[in-house]
């Protein structure tokens, strides 16, 4: 340091300048560590087979997209992005019909045993989820679930469930509960109340628990890969070929993965914060 | 309809289900790890233990997790509290730094694949500065620490952000007029971050470390794309045992391992951690 040796008053700005440069550095940096890699994958994606297995790599795309086609072409590859599709959709109705009420009664009403449910649905935090799936296979053998959509979506629900009720929880306490009771003073049932007046202000933040939800689904790995064998969703699919596939299916198949999770995260980007605050308590 | 029953009813689908595809599909693990034919037996934790493999498999999972953990909760403040001090831009900065939260493990472990691979970018780039002639094959079995350090890398870069969303949510709790009261008794920044932020932090720090904790243990699709079998986790020998060793018995073994540091690391932090009644906020 030279500081001693400059007048005070000219170190400073340029020690403020240099701590402003730092800060910004900083920050372009922790984004550069995120966006990079992510990057690095669409150069994979969208550059030829023979370029993804080349050396040495280019860094910019070719935009080529015979690895994609590659891909979609690829046998199973559309059946499980169907599957893929169906039980996060499934799993995303479940988790909001299941949870919003119970999210709702937490809200809005004192009784005993309140607590008791709070801890059953704080328990689920401390388990390792994925694992539900061992004991599950052999509980959808015996009722016919096994290999079905449905089946995974019911234990993706179980992964889901929790935050939707957390989230509606929080949702339904930011409504006052004098606009409902001027509802009911005014003659609506408390159904009535619910459907007209909660529900329009509580629409949004609901929708982004069911994005939430459906990249919850989208993303398991686990349980998709024990308890679907014919019908394998894309996760599954992919896991249980990653020793077979080439490089190009892998890079095309992360980035079908990874697109609809930008749109979703960017989607509910103002729930997020919320949701993990409340979700702390 | 009572008013009195209400919430039951509402809460009865969460807890029906949550019974039915939770607690009950958890008790099924334990009854399965313990019986034999001839009733209860230690036999499948004797058997689990004795393989070769399982000493590795459970040092690198704690390993793992030992590497990962503290790494992701610096590197989650640090964000924080960069961000916490944006003025402009801080919307955008939030959320691509909460990008990889919608990102499957398998799809985070499939993109440092395009890094680490033979024909990836990192041998590309060390080839570029002439570092090598030839790609080095990284993610080989005579490279275990390489393998290693693939996998802790791409675990920090994929699930930093769930710490971060909790932390940021959790700063914002923070009352103003402690940080201005701090700042007018002389605290420099780093003394306002030890003694005002970390420790009123503390609930969403404890929400953030379990939450990552048990997760880490967790750890699965992204080993399986970047290792394979050269780096056997806990969760990759259940999915192991259950499928190719065909012993459903030992995979309950091994969930009920899984399960227990669960539990532990669980009740450690809320130990550790804990935030007496009068001291919250």
């Amino acid at each position: 340091m030279t500081d001693a040796t400059q007048p005070i008053a000219a170190a400073r700005p340029d020690r403020r300048r240099a701590a402003k440069l730092l800060f910004g550095a900083t920050i372009v940096l922790f984004c550069a560590w995120v966006l990079v890699p992510i990057y690095l994958l669409a150069v994979n994606t969208l550059s030829s087979p023979e370029e993804v297995t080349g050396f040495p790599k280019r860094f910019f795309p070719s935009f080529d997209l015979a690895s994609m086609r590659f891909f979609i072409e690829f046998a199973g590859v559309g059946r499980a992005l169907w599957n893929s599709i169906m039980t996060a959709s499934i799993t995303m109705v479940l988790a909001v019909l299941i949870g919003a009420p119970a999210g709702y009664a937490l809200s809005r009403f004192d009784f005993p045993g309140k607590n008791l449910f709070r801890v059953l649905v704080l328990m689920t935090r401390a388990f390792p989820l994925p694992l539900l799936a061992l004991p599950l296979a052999v509980m959808f053998i015996r009722v016919g679930l096994d290999d079905t959509v449905f089946g995974l979506a019911l234990v993706h629900t179980t992964l889901a469930l929790p935050f939707a009720v957390l989230i509606t929880f929080s949702l339904f306490s930011g409504v006052p509960i004098e606009l409902e009771e001027a509802a009911w003073t005014l003659g609506c049932t408390r159904l009535g109340a619910f459907r007209k007046v909660v529900m329009p202000l509580v629409m949004p933040g609901l929708a982004a628990s069911a994005v939430f939800a459906f990249v919850i689904s989208w993303n398991e790995v686990f349980a998709a890969a024990v308890l679907t064998i014919k019908n394998r969703t894309l996760t599954a699919f992919l896991l249980q070929s990653l020793d077979v596939s080439p490089l190009p299916l892998k890079f095309a198949g992360g980035a079908v993965l990874v697109i609809p999770a930008l749109i979703f995260i960017f989607a509910v980007r103002k729930y997020l914060f919320a949701m993990w605050g409340i979700a702390n308590r | 309809m009572s008013q009195k029953a209400l919430p039951y009813l509402l809460l009865l689908p969460a807890t029906a289900f949550l019974c039915v595809f939770f607690l009950y599909p958890f008790a099924l693990v334990a009854v399965e790890a313990f019986t034999g034919p001839n009733g209860p037996t230690l036999d499948h934790f004797q058997n689990m233990i004795g393989y070769w493999k399982f000493p590795t498999t459970f040092w690198n999972t704690v390993l793992l997790a030992a590497a990962v953990v503290p790494v992701q909760t610096v590197m989650a403040l640090g964000m924080a509290s960069v961000v916490a001090k944006m003025e402009k831009g801080r919307s955008a900065v939030l959320y691509i730094l909460t990008i990889p939260l919608g990102i499957s493990d398998l799809a985070a472990g499939i993109i440092w694949l395009a890094i680490f691979d033979q024909s990836g970018f990192l041998n590309s780039i060390l080839h570029s500065f002439g570092l090598v002639s030839q790609p080095v094959m990284f993610l080989g079995y005579q490279n275990k620490a390489v393998i290693f350090l693939a996998v802790a890398l791409a675990e920090i870069w994929r699930a930093t952000a769930i710490m971060l969303v909790i932390i940021v949510a959790g700063m914002g709790l923070i009352p103003k007029e402690y940080y201005e009261a701090a700042e007018v008794f002389g605290a420099s920044p780093w003394q306002r971050f030890i003694k005002v932020t970390l420790p009123l932090l503390r609930p969403s720090l404890q929400t953030a470390l379990i939450l990552r904790t048990i997760l880490a243990f967790e750890v699965f699709a992204v080993v399986a794309a970047l290792g394979g079998t050269n780096l056997p986790v806990l969760m990759g020998e259940t999915y192991n045992w259950q499928f190719n060793l065909q012993d459903h018995n030992v995979a309950a073994a091994y969930a009920l391992v899984i399960l227990a540091i669960s539990i532990g690391f669980t009740l450690f932090f809320l130990r550790t951690l804990r935030v007496p009644r009068e001291a919250q906020i």
